[in-house]
C-alpha cells in the first residue's frame, strides 16, 4: 500500500439514507468520534454523524452497525481510485 | 425383451433409477419400507445417495433441498408418514419443486393397520397441506406400472416443476409380477432455475413466501394455469369393455384388478358391463366420465375407503346418471364374488 | 494484505430488488442483531472467495428474507427444517458452502430434532444459530431460550420453571454429540465479542470448505423490538442476563484434528446401469406353455403353511418358472406382522390370459403344508379343484369329496434328502409332474433365478426331481 498516494487520514462515511439511528456505532466507538445528528433522514431516524477528528480507523463502528451499507470505514492509505477501476 | 419377476416396491426403485433418480430420503414404515430398503441397496451402486432421515418431515425437506439442486430425487412412505409430509409437500408445490413421493397406502385413521386402503385419496388429491395446490398423482395397478408410472412421475414432475405422487397400496407393492424395463433412458437437462453452486445462482430463488397479496395471487394464478395445462395434457386412464357398456365400474389400484375379474365374469353372464380405471388421479379423467355419462345407465365406484374418489366421479357426472358406491375399509379387500354380488344388487335396484 | 477499508461486502446484492419499498436498507428493526451477523457472514464469503458456491437456507423467522440480501443461491424453507433442507442440497452439491441460518424458535423448538440429527450425522454444513431469547417475527412470544422470569407476549407474567421449564442451552447440547467438529457460543455486544463472532463465523465456514464436518455458531443476539428496549439497552441486557445462562465460549473444537478432505462432486452416470440394477439382459421366456389337461389349466393357487416352510419361495418358484414358460403370472404374499411367527400364505396365478385379481378367493389349487392352513382354506377350493397337502405334518385327509386330493409326505421325503426345508421343492416337483402345468426343464432352468442362496441350488434340484419321481410313482399306481 502506497500511503503517499492514498488517504492521508482514516475516513468514515455514513450513508445517512441507510442509517436507522440505532446508536450502536456511537456506543461502540472507542474515541467518541460518532454522534447522533439532530435532523431526520428519509425514514424518520436521527442518523449518525462523524466528526473525523480522533478516529483511529478501528472499524468497530462498521461491525456494530446492522445495515450492510450504512457505514464505510476507509483507512489511512486507502486508494480511492482503486474503486473506480 | 428381458422380463424380471419382481415386487412392485422394487420395480419402483429400479424405475426411479432408470429415470435418473439418484437421491432417496426415507423413513421406515410398513408397507413402504421395502422401497427404502431397495433404494438403500441399489442407489450406492449407481453413485447415488440413500439417506434414512429422522422423520418423514425431515425426509420431505431433504427432498426439498435436493430438488433445489436440480437432481431427480424421491421419497416413499405410507399413510401416517404422508400425513407428516403434507407441510413439506405444500412447500414443494409453492416453490415449484419437482419431487416424487410414493405413497403405499395403508389403513387408517391413526395408526390403523398395514393392510391396503385407499383412504389417502383426499389428502393427496385434494391437498392434505395448505394452499391452492395440486399434486400430480398416478395410481399403478401392477408391478409393470410401478416401474413405468414412477418413471413417468419424474418426467411430469420435471415438465411441470411440480410434485408428483405414486399412489399404490400394500398389495401392489408386495405383489411380484414380470416387469420389462425400458431400454431407452431419459436425457436429463440442466434446469435453469436450479441451484448448482457454480456461480450464476444470484438470480435464482427457491421460495414459497410472497408477502404482497397481489403478488401471491399472481403466483397462485400461475399455478392454476399450470394445473389447467396438466388437466389438458396428462389425463390417463384405462377402459375395459366400455364400448357397449350399460354399467361402468370405476376403481383404481388393486381394486381395478378385482374389478377386471368381476367384469369378465359378469360379461360371461351376459351383462353389458365395463370398467374405467383412472391411472392419473390428478388430473382426473373428468371429461371422459362426462362423455360416458351420456350413454351409460349407471356408474358404480368401488374404493377401499369410505368413498373419496367417488366425489370426483359425482362432480364429473353432475347428476346426469346415478353414481353408486361400494367400499370396504380397514384393509379389507373385496373378493371378486363380493364385488359381483354387490354390483348385481346395484344393477338390479 | 492489511485491511484498508471496511465496507459493504460484495456477497450482498448492490440493491435489494426482491424487497418491496426501499431497496438499500434491510427489513430489520433498528439495532437488530441479524444485520450484524449478516455482515460478518457476507464478509467471510468475500474473503474465502466462496460467494459463487454458497447456498443459503433461510427458514422462518425474521431472517426468512435473508435472500433479499445475500448474492448467493438462496433457498427459503419451512419453519425449523433448514438442517434437513441443507442436508438434501449438500448431498447433491458437496462442493457448495451450505449455510443454515436459524433463529431460536426455528432451531431449538420446532426444528429441534432436525438440528440434532443433522449435527449427529456430521453433515458438512455450517449452522448460524441466532439466540435472541424470543420469537421476533411473530411479535415477541416465548422461545425455548427465553430466560426465567423474562416477560414475553406468551409469558406475560414471566417464564417459570414450573410451566415452561428452563432455557435450552443449544451449544452445550450439540457439543455433547460426537460428530460435530466445532461448536462455539459468541455474542455481538461489544467490539471484543463481535470480533470473536467474526472469527467464529470464519472458522465455521472454513471447516466446511475443508470438508471437516458440522459446525454450529450460537450467536447471542438482540431483539430490541421484542424486548421493548433500545438497541443499546438490549446489548447491556445480553451481557447482564444472557451471559449467565448462556456463557459464551468454545464448547467443542476439533477443527485442528480433523483431516482436510477434497469435496467430491456428485457425478451423474448411467454406465452399466442395467447390470447394476440386476436387470436381466437376456430373453427369459425360454420354453413354451405345455399342453395341460383342462382341469389343471391356468391355476389360481393358494399356498399356505408355517413361516419357515418356504411357502413363499414355493410361490415365487412357480411364478418365476411360469413366467419363463410364457404364462402371465402374479404372486402376492400375506404380509406384515401376520408373517412373524404364525402362518404364511401366498396367492399365485399362472394364466394364459391377462391376470385380473391377483387375490385368489376361489383357488383351483390349494397347497397346505400344515393343518391350520388346510383347516382355513379347504372350503375355498372350487369343486373339481386340487388339494395338495403335506401328509407328514397333516394328520387328517381333506373332508371335501368334490375335489381331487394329492397327499405328499413332503417333509419326510425332504428329511431323507437331509434337509426338511426343501419340502417345498418336493411339492413343486410333484405338482408340476402331476398336473403338467410346467415342464421339469422349465422349472430346473428357473431354479437359479428364484433361489437367493446359490449354494442351495443342487439340493433343491434334487428335491424337485424327488417330487417328480414321487408323483410319477403315484400316478402309475392309480
Ligand atoms: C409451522 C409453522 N408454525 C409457526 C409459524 C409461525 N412462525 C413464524 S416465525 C416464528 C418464530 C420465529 O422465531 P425465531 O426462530 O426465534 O426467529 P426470530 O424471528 O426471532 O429471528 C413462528 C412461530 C410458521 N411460519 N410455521
Ligand atoms: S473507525 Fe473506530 S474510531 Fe473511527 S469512528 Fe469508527 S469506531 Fe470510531
Ligand atoms: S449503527 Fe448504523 S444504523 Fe445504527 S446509528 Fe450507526 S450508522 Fe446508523
Ligand atoms: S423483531 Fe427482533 S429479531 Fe426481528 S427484526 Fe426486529 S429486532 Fe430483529
Amino acid at each position: 500500500m502506497n500511503e503517499s498516494i492514498g488517504l492521508k487520514a482514516h475516513k468514515v462515511i455514513i450513508n445517512e439514507d441507510e442509517c436507522k439511528g440505532c446508536g450502536l456505532c456511537i456506543e461502540m466507538c472507542p474515541k467518541d468520534v460518532l454522534f447522533e445528528q439532530p435532523h431526520l433522514n428519509r425514514m424518520g431516524y436521527h442518523p449518525a454523524g462523524y466528526r473525523g477528528e480522533g478516529c483511529i480507523g478501528c472499524g468497530h463502528c462498521f461491525y456494530a452497525c446492522p445495515e450492510p451499507g450504512a457505514i464505510t470505514v476507509l483507512k489511512k492509505g486507502y486508494v480511492e481510485i482503486e474503486e473506480e477501476v | 425383451m428381458a422380463k424380471q419377476l419382481i415386487k412392485g416396491n422394487e420395480a419402483i426403485v429400479k424405475g426411479a433409477i432408470l429415470a435418473g433418480c439418484r437421491f432417496f430420503f426415507g423413513y421406515p414404515i410398513t408397507p413402504a419400507s421395502e422401497i427404502a430398503e431397495a433404494a438403500a441397496y441399489y442407489l450406492p451402486r449407481v453413485g447415488g445417495t440413500f439417506l434414512q432421515a429422522e422423520s418423514e418431515i425431515a425426509s420431505i425437506n431433504m427432498l426439498y433441498g435436493a430438488a433445489s439442486g436440480g437432481v431427480r430425487a424421491m421419497t416413499a412412505s405410507s399413510s401416517p408418514g404422508i400425513s407428516l409430509k403434507q407441510e413439506g409437500i405444500s412447500y414443494c408445490a409453492g416453490s415449484e419443486l419437482p419431487v416424487v413421493i410414493v405413497d403405499i397406502m395403508r389403513g387408517g385413521p391413526g395408526l390403523g393397520n398395514i393392510a391396503p386402503e385407499q383412504s389417502d385419496y383426499n389428502q393427496m388429491i385434494k391437498g392434505g397441506g395448505h394452499g391452492n395446490y395440486k399434486v400430480i398423482a398416478l395410481a399403478p395397478n401392477c408391478a409393470q406400472e410401478m416401474c413405468d408410472l414412477t418413471m413417468l412421475a419424474f418426467e411430469l414432475a420435471d415438465k411441470y416443476r411440480n410434485p408428483a405422487a405414486i399412489m399404490a397400496d400394500g398389495f401392489i407393492g408386495q405383489m411380484m409380477e414380470p416387469v420389462e424395463f425400458p431400454e431407452a433412458l431419459p436425457r436429463l437437462e440442466k434446469k435453469e432455475w436450479a441451484i448448482y453452486a457454480e456461480g450464476q445462482d444470484d438470480d435464482k430463488l427457491i421460495c414459497s413466501i410472497l408477502l404482497d397479496p397481489p403478488e401471491l395471487e399472481q403466483h397462485n394464478i400461475k399455478l392454476q394455469e399450470k394445473y389447467a395445462k396438466i388437466r389438458q395434457n396428462e389425463v390417463r386412464y384405462e377402459d375395459y369393455y366400455l364400448d357397449d357398456a350399460d354399467f361402468i365400474l370405476i376403481g383404481y389400484g388393486v381394486v381395478s384388478r378385482v374389478l377386471q375379474s368381476a367384469v369378465d365374469e359378469l360379461r360371461a353372464a351376459g351383462i353389458k358391463i365395463g370398467m374405467l380405471r383412472p391411472v392419473s388421479l390428478f388430473p382426473f379423467p373428468t371429461e371422459h366420465i362426462q362423455h360416458l355419462a351420456e350413454r351409460v345407465k349407471k356408474f358404480i365406484v368401488i374404493e377401499l375407503s369410505n368413498g373419496q374418489m367417488v366425489d370426483d366421479v359425482r362432480l364429473a357426472v353432475n347428476g346426469a346418471k346415478p353414481v353408486e358406491f361400494y367400499g370396504r375399509m380397514g384393509g379389507v379387500v373385496p373378493t371378486t364374488d363380493e364385488i359381483i354380488a354387490n354390483v348385481r344388487k346395484i344393477i338390479e335396484a | 494484505m492489511a485491511v484498508t477499508a471496511y465496507k459493504k461486502a460484495a456477497s450482498f446484492y448492490e440493491s435489494y430488488e426482491r424487497k418491496s419499498g426501499l431497496k438499500d436498507v434491510t427489513h430489520y428493526c433498528p439495532g437488530c442483531g441479524h444485520g450484524v451477523l449478516h455482515k460478518l457472514i457476507a464478509e467471510a464469503l468475500d474473503d474465502f472467495n466462496a460467494t459463487d458456491k454458497t447456498v443459503l437456507i433461510s427458514p422462518v423467522g425474521c431472517s426468512v428474507f435473508a435472500y433479499y440480501y445475500f448474492k448467493v443461491g438462496n433457498i427459503q424453507c419451512a419453519h425449523g427444517r433448514a438442517p434437513a433442507v441443507a442436508t438434501g442440497i449438500k448431498r447433491v452439491l458437496p462442493h457448495s458452502v451450505t449455510i443454515a441460518y436459524q433463529g431460536d424458535g426455528d432451531l431449538a423448538a420446532i426444528g429441534g430434532n432436525n438440528i440434532l440429527q443433522a449435527a449427529n450425522r456430521g453433515e458438512n454444513i455450517t449452522v448460524f444459530f441466532v439466540n435472541n431469547a424470543i420469537y421476533g417475527m411473530t411479535g415477541g412470544q416465548m422461545a425455548p431460550t427465553t430466560l426465567l422470569g423474562q416477560k414475553t407476549t406468551t409469558t406475560p407474567y414471566g417464564r417459570t420453571t414450573a410451566n415452561e421449564g428452563m432455557p435450552m442451552k443449544v451449544a452445550e447440547i450439540i457439543s455433547q454429540l460426537d460428530a460435530p467438529v466445532y461448536v462455539e457460543r459468541v455474542a455481538i455486544t461489544d467490539a471484543k465479542h463481535t470480533m470473536k463472532t467474526r472469527a467464529a463465523v470464519r472458522k465455521a465456514i472454513k471447516n466446511q470448505l475443508e470438508n471437516k464436518g458440522f459446525s454450529l455458531v450460537e450467536v447471542l443476539s438482540v431483539c430490541p423490538s421484542g424486548w421493548k428496549m433500545t438497541p443499546v439497552q438490549a446489548k447491556q441486557w445480553v451481557e447482564e442476563h444472557m451471559f449467565k445462562i448462556f456463557p459464551p465460549g468454545v464448547y467443542k473444537d476439533e477443527s485442528a484434528e480433523r483431516d482436510i478432505r477434497e469435496a467430491n462432486k456428485f457425478i451423474f452416470s448411467t454406465e452399466d446401469i442395467r447390470s447394476k440394477l440386476d436387470i436381466p439382459s437376456q430373453e427369459v421366456i425360454k420354453s413354451q406353455i405345455p399342453q395341460v389337461p383342462e382341469r389343471y389349466k391356468d391355476p389360481r393357487m393358494i399356498l399356505a403353511g408355517f413361516g419357515g416352510q418356504g411357502i413363499l419361495m414355493l410361490g415365487v418358484g412357480l411364478s418365476e418358472a411360469g413366467m419363463e414358460a410364457g404364462y402371465n403370472v402374479s404372486w402376492i404374499p400375506s404380509y406384515g406382522p401376520e408373517m412373524r411367527g404364525g402362518t404364511a400364505n401366498c396367492h399365485v396365478n399362472l394364466s394364459t390370459n391377462r391376470v385380473g385379481s391377483p387375490l385368489v378367493s376361489k383357488p383351483t389349487v390349494l397347497v397346505a403344508m400344515n393343518l391350520p392352513s388346510l383347516d382355513k382354506f379347504e372350503d375355498l377350493v372350487v369343486p373339481g379343484g386340487l388339494i395338495i397337502y403335506d401328509s407328514s405334518l397333516i394328520n387328517r385327509a381333506p373332508q371335501r369329496d368334490d375335489v381331487e386330493v394329492f397327499a405328499i409326505p413332503a417333509t419326510e421325503l425332504a428329511d431323507k434328502l437331509g434337509n426338511t426345508r426343501v419340502a417345498n421343492m418336493i411339492i413343486l416337483g410333484a405338482y408340476i409332474e402331476y398336473t403338467g402345468v410346467l415342464t421339469k426343464a422349465t422349472v430346473l432352468d428357473a431354479l437359479p433365478n428364484f433361489l437367493k442362496k446359490k449354494t442351495m441350488v443342487p439340493l433343491n434340484r434334487i428335491a424337485i426331481e424327488k417330487g417328480i419321481e414321487f408323483a410319477r410313482q403315484k400316478m402309475n399306481k392309480s
